[in-house]
């Protein structure tokens, strides 16, 4: 219990400060790899709890993928260069204090609902079991995954298929002046559309359509 | 204090949402850190399901964090790709100047 409680303010206070340091800090970059950091320390707390998989998922999809992709924009963009403070401009100032106060009122909204909820008390009896504690998390998962939630599954196979297509579509450019090679209309080209035989009058020459 | 319970999970994932709601409101700079604001919400959504489904003994709440997982997935991709689209057009993009729609 003692190392519980150890690893878990551990991880949630670095978790917390790199959240904050996300949003605060002045350059791009910095708040790409502490957006890295929050989601590994966050993942820690999952696999430290008993949820090994999601917790492996989430260090392969936001670490490996994401964040990669978030440093990759930034990189492309050049986004450096745009040194704007926080705080500083002189038309943004007055969103400040009303964003302030409705964060700060979501806050205590939340911290007020979770504090005063109990659990109803006859839950344990009512809710659906689906632990097994003979098999592993993964497994567990796999079993109900393919079996009660195959649909929904598939339905988030499609919305990455969606994703996929949809980023190629937008950042794909048509660019004009590039000669390329056609070989269905080179291989099907015959002497009958490829040679033409005139007669030349003469002071008029030959004008060439291609 | 040293018995970690259900609530000191809820409150974790409170904290969280609420900096990555702020990050949305008082950010000055530019698109990319809205973005990585709205995926620690989704950060913070998910340590609540995986919380609950841990302390009530049921893995639903760990399927639908794979789901959120997927869907912000999706979101970066798509998100990002807007981005540099509108960075290809105007070569900017700090919160302020984006003003084209004048909303």
């Amino acid at each position: 219990m003692l190392a519980h409680a150890i690893f878990f303010y551990t991880f949630s206070f670095i978790a917390i400060i790199s959240a904050i340091m996300v949003t605060v800090s002045k350059n791009t970059v910095h708040s790409v790899f502490f957006l890295i950091l929050d989601f590994i320390s966050i993942s820690c707390l999952f696999i430290m709890i008993g949820a090994e998989f999601l917790g492996m998922i989430m260090l392969i999809v936001y670490v490996g993928a994401v964040a990669v992709l978030f440093l990759f924009v930034v990189m492309m963009l050049n986004v450096s260069q745009q040194k704007s403070q926080w705080f500083s401009s002189r038309e943004s100032s007055k969103h400040i204090p009303v964003g302030l106060i409705v964060s700060v009122i979501i806050f205590f909204e939340l911290i007020i609902v979770i504090g005063g909820w109990k659990y109803k008390p006859d839950i344990d009896t009512a809710m659906v079991l689906n632990f097994d504690n003979n098999i592993s998390n993964t497994h567990s998962i796999g079993y109900v995954l393919y079996t009660d939630y195959i649909h929904v599954f598939q339905l988030s196979g499609m919305i990455l298929l969606v994703a996929m297509v949809g980023a190629i579509v937008l950042t794909f450019k048509q660019r004009s002046g590039i000669k390329r090679q056609f070989y269905f209309k080179q291989i099907s080209r015959e002497k009958a559309d490829g040679v033409e035989i005139t007669q030349v009058e003469s002071n008029k020459g030959v004008i060439l359509d291609d | 204090m040293i018995d970690i319970s259900l609530s000191h999970y809820l409150t974790l994932g409170v904290i969280i949402f609420t900096i990555g709601v702020i990050g949305i409101f008082l950010n000055r700079k530019n698109i990319i850190v809205i973005l990585m604001s709205i995926e620690l919400i989704l950060l913070s959504v998910n340590i609540n399901l995986v919380a609950f489904s841990i302390f009530l003994n049921d893995i639903s709440g760990q399927i639908f964090t794979l789901f959120i997982l997927t869907v912000a997935a999706a979101e970066a991709a798509i998100g990002l790709a807007i981005i540099v689209v509108y960075y290809r057009n105007s070569s900017t993009i700090r919160v302020e100047e984006i003003n084209k729609l004048k909303g």
